[in-house]
């Protein structure tokens, strides 16, 4: 459940709103349950309200786990 | 699109689905359950089943808060905006939901009920403020991911003294749903789930955090793995859960760490403590009363409690007897047990709530598996 | 003939009033009044030797060949949306209609329910780009009719194009052609339309540079059958959008079809609309794209035709048709799985599920 997406904050536009950006689609959302957003930062976005940051740097290492899926649990570990 | 596109690489799922095929043990079979039904919609949509060995087996829970509606409470909504003249406003999942007197809220609509589709509850506050004469309620469905939302919509009613809105509250929790899966004794009289263990929601768990499954993971041997939406998420959760399983392990890993930490967003679990209580029992379609598993507005906010505003009387109303979802979303039978499956029960007219949501898992099997069973040689996992 | 202050003389007093004016009632009931909104707003906005001649029905020569006619009814709302309105929606679905069965498409002829209260501007701001389309396509509006209604009773205006036109010799366009072998092709972008329409819905409302791809295709269709005089089945996907044009060809010329999902084009903004909605874009409507079918030694040469049209530059081999006593369409996923793309229950709605 819970339709949820990673979209781009491009604006900051009012103490709880902000305009996402997705591809060039944008929209305004609420910002009122995340504390300390950016413009630049990437949220998950539900039901038009931002629900937590998105870590970039986890990001990227969950990627790079993936690729090394191939080298078997050890060096997953 | 960013941190979307990457995760639905096609190379990379090979990868992925080689490592799988080399870890799974070839005397055993892996039972797996993907709660939510974004993840059971994912799996459909990117044919993930065609990826896996014949041995891993998905299961498709009862994650999917659309489907676990009961009829009693859409026969709720229905009479608020066809006989107390209120504008319902909902989202648009529950619009097709067939209720009681072969109504939904899309047929009320028809005939000249007030009822309209929003995307965000924020809609909902918008319309009662642009109509102050209408009665505006919000039917609120969700599990932990929308349930925040409604909190601040409420809260943000009080504020601004909105006094023609009120919510009509449906939301239900994700770790009591998992323990009646696995405890309760009905289960236990069809004979135990040889669920091997879960995937766990991605969104639900940026709000609730992995915390609330440890407890699973403890008291019933069972590990957990949160997902990721996207189907390398999900993937990279399986290979996960085999390798717990053939070491024995139960814990709770998280592979959505880009979003989910242990605590979760605390602001957002406070904005719904602030709101809400925890109703002592809530039935749940197909699986019955379930005890301490939905919400319930708290008395302080009483007026805005469309409940208790609108003196709602809640009237159970049983599925077709024919209906195996009870047995299918504890992971029992299979869609395709069903006698009325694909016959008498359809997306176009679905009888039980696992045909009603495009994620429930008769739906997805009707949509997404059909053709395979349907096709010699093919394995069928849908 | 403009009058001393630059107004247009009518011969029936005053002039319609077409800044402030409303429908009413009298516009439908055959007096004065209707015949002075037909005269002044449509006759003059379609003019032709037809419509002058201020006849019920209008008199065609036609070529020869085998007659295609088609019908539309069109509802849309909003009326007026990015890249179109009703007017120019309704003048190039029908001729869209027409060019689908491999015919020329010569003549239209339309019919308009109004709503009591409606503003005329807006109709004739609707007339204007009825007659624009027409007149672009080359396929003029000869004869007519409009009714009102009274208010609550319509949606503002109702449309419904007629069209007919004449098949080439020696063309044969039908939905049950598709044979296994065949290779399945689309003119360009998925999707456009409907997310153009939803994006100014109430309630879900995003900002985005989508415009709906309304557009007359009869030019491309040419062009088409010019590189290919034996393509076996041609249709365009409005409601419902790709994959219901599919699932119903499959089912006329009882076989399969196979799509690969990372050929199917479709822009990134439309991609991330359906993504925040839950959408998929092979059920969103189109309203300027082809779906062709056609023997697998032509579909280089009528992918070529295609690309080299200004309506067909992102045209795309998207699959191939199979044995298949299911009938099913599927789909290679950019995944690497294979799914079901089935028939859509009811229209597709935005989900948070």
């Amino acid at each position: 459940m819970c339709l949820a997406l990673p979209a781009r904050i491009v604006e900051l536009t009012g103490p709880e709103t902000a305009r996402i950006d997705l591809s060039g689609v944008r929209k305004e959302i609420s910002i009122a349950l995340v504390d300390d957003v950016a413009v630049g930062d990437y949220v998950i976005v539900h039901v038009g309200y931002a629900l937590t940051k998105l870590d970039r740097d986890e990001a990227q290492r969950t990627l790079e786990l993936f690729a090394s899926a191939g080298l078997g649990p050890e060096a997953a570990a | 699109m960013k941190y979307i596109d990457e995760f639905r690489d096609g190379a990379t799922a090979r990868t992925l689905a080689a490592a799988i095929a080399r870890e799974v043990r070839p005397e055993r079979r892996y039972h797996l359950m993907e709660f939510c039904g974004g993840h059971t919609h994912a799996i459909s949509r990117y044919g993930l089943a065609d990826l896996l060995p014949g041995s891993v087996e998905m299961v498709h829970g009862p994650g999917c808060p659309v489907c676990v509606l009961p009829i009693g409470r859409i026969d709720n909504a229905i009479e608020l905006a066809r006989d107390r003249g209120v504008v319902l406003c909902t989202y648009a999942d529950t619009m097709r939901v067939p209720a009681s007197e072969g109504l939904s809220l899309m047929k009320a609509k028809a005939r000249g009920a007030d009822v309209r589709m929003i995307y965000s509850c924020a809609d909902a506050l918008r319309i009662a403020r642009d109509e102050p004469r209408r009665e505006v309620v919000f039917f609120a469905i969700g599990f932990e991911t929308t349930t925040p939302p409604t909190a601040l919509a409420i809260l943000e009613a009080r504020r601004t003294g909105l006094a023609n809105f009120s919510v009509f509250c449906n939301h239900v929790l994700t770790p009591a749903a998992i323990t009646h899966i696995l405890e309760s004794p009905e289960v236990r009289d069809l004979g135990i789930v040889p669920l091997d263990g879960f995937i766990g929601p991605a969104h639900v768990s940026t709000v609730i955090g992995s915390q609330p499954y440890e407890y699973f993971a403890e008291e019933y041997r069972k590990p957990v793995v949160i997902a990721g939406f996207e189907p390398l998420d999900v993937m990279q959760a399986i290979l996960m859960l085999v390798r717990q399983v053939n070491e024995g392990r139960a814990e709770v890993e998280n592979e959505f760490t880009r979003a989910v930490t242990r605590e979760g967003n605390a602001k957002a679990k406070g904005l719904v403590a602030e709101v809400f209580e925890l109703r002592r029992s809530f039935e749940w379609r197909g699986l019955g009363e379930v005890p301490y598993s939905a919400l319930a507005i708290k008395s302080a906010y009483a007026d805005l409690d469309a409940e208790r505003r609108y003196g709602i009387a809640y009237r159970p109303v049983p599925d077709h007897k024919a209906c195996e979802c009870g047995a299918i979303l504890r992971g029992v039978k299979r869609p395709a047990d069903c006698k009325v499956f694909g016959t008498a029960c359809t997306p176009e007219n679905p009888l039980g709530s696992c045909m009603v949501s495009s994620e429930g898992a008769c739906a997805a099997h009707y949509a997404y598996g059909r053709f395979r069973s349907a096709t010699p040689g093919e394995r069928s996992h849908a | 003939m403009p009058d001393a202050a630059g107004r247009r003389r009518s011969r029936y007093g005053r002039p319609l009033d077409l800044e402030r004016g409303r429908v009413d009632m009298t516009h439908g009931s055959g007096g004065r009044a209707m015949a002075q909104l037909i005269e002044e707003l449509f006759a003059r906005a379609f003019d032709n030797d037809f419509l002058r001649q201020g006849n019920d029905g209008a008199v065609l020569a036609l070529p020869p060949g085998r007659l295609v006619m088609a019908t539309d009814c069109h509802v849309v709302s909003p009326l007026f949306f990015p890249g179109g309105d009703i007017g120019c929606l309704s003048v190039h679905g029908t001729i869209n209609d027409v060019a689908v069965m491999g015919a020329v498409p010569l003549y239209l002829a339309a019919g308009f329910v109004l709503e009591e209260g409606f503003p005329l501007a807006d109709l004739a701001r609707i007339v204007a780009s009825m007659a624009a389309a027409s007149r672009e396509a080359g396929v003029p509006v000869v004869t007519g009719d409009t009714k009102v209604v009274e208010q609550g009773k319509g949606d503002g205006v109702f449309v419904t194009t007629t069209g007919v036109g004449v098949v080439r010799e020696g063309v044969d366009v039908r939905g049950d052609r598709a044979r296994p072998g065949d290779r399945v092709l689309v003119s360009g972008t998925l999707g456009d339309h409907g997310v153009a329409i939803m994006s100014l819905r109430e309630n879900l409302a995003f900002e985005t540079t989508i415009r709906s791809d309304t557009a007359a295709l009869h030019g491309l269709v040419g062009a088409m059958l010019d590189a290919v005089p034996g393509l076996r089945v041609l249709r365009d996907p409005t409601r419902g959008g790709l994959a219901t044009t599919l699932n119903e060809i499959a089912r006329q010329s009882r076989c399969g079809l196979v799509l690969d999902e990372a050929a199917i084009p479709v822009r990134p903004e439309v991609e991330a609309a359906c993504e925040l909605l839950g959408l998929d874009a092979l059920y969103v409507a189109n309203e300027g794209k082809l779906v062709a079918i056609c023997a697998p030694e032509d579909a280089r040469a009528l992918l070529a035709a295609m690309r080299a049209h200004p309506l067909g530059e992102r045209a795309a081999i998207v699959g191939e048709v199979i044995e298949d006593p299911h009938q099913f369409v599927q789909m290679d996923t950019r995944f690497g799985g294979r799914r079901v793309v089935d028939w859509l229950t009811g229209e597709q709605l935005p989900r948070i599920c």
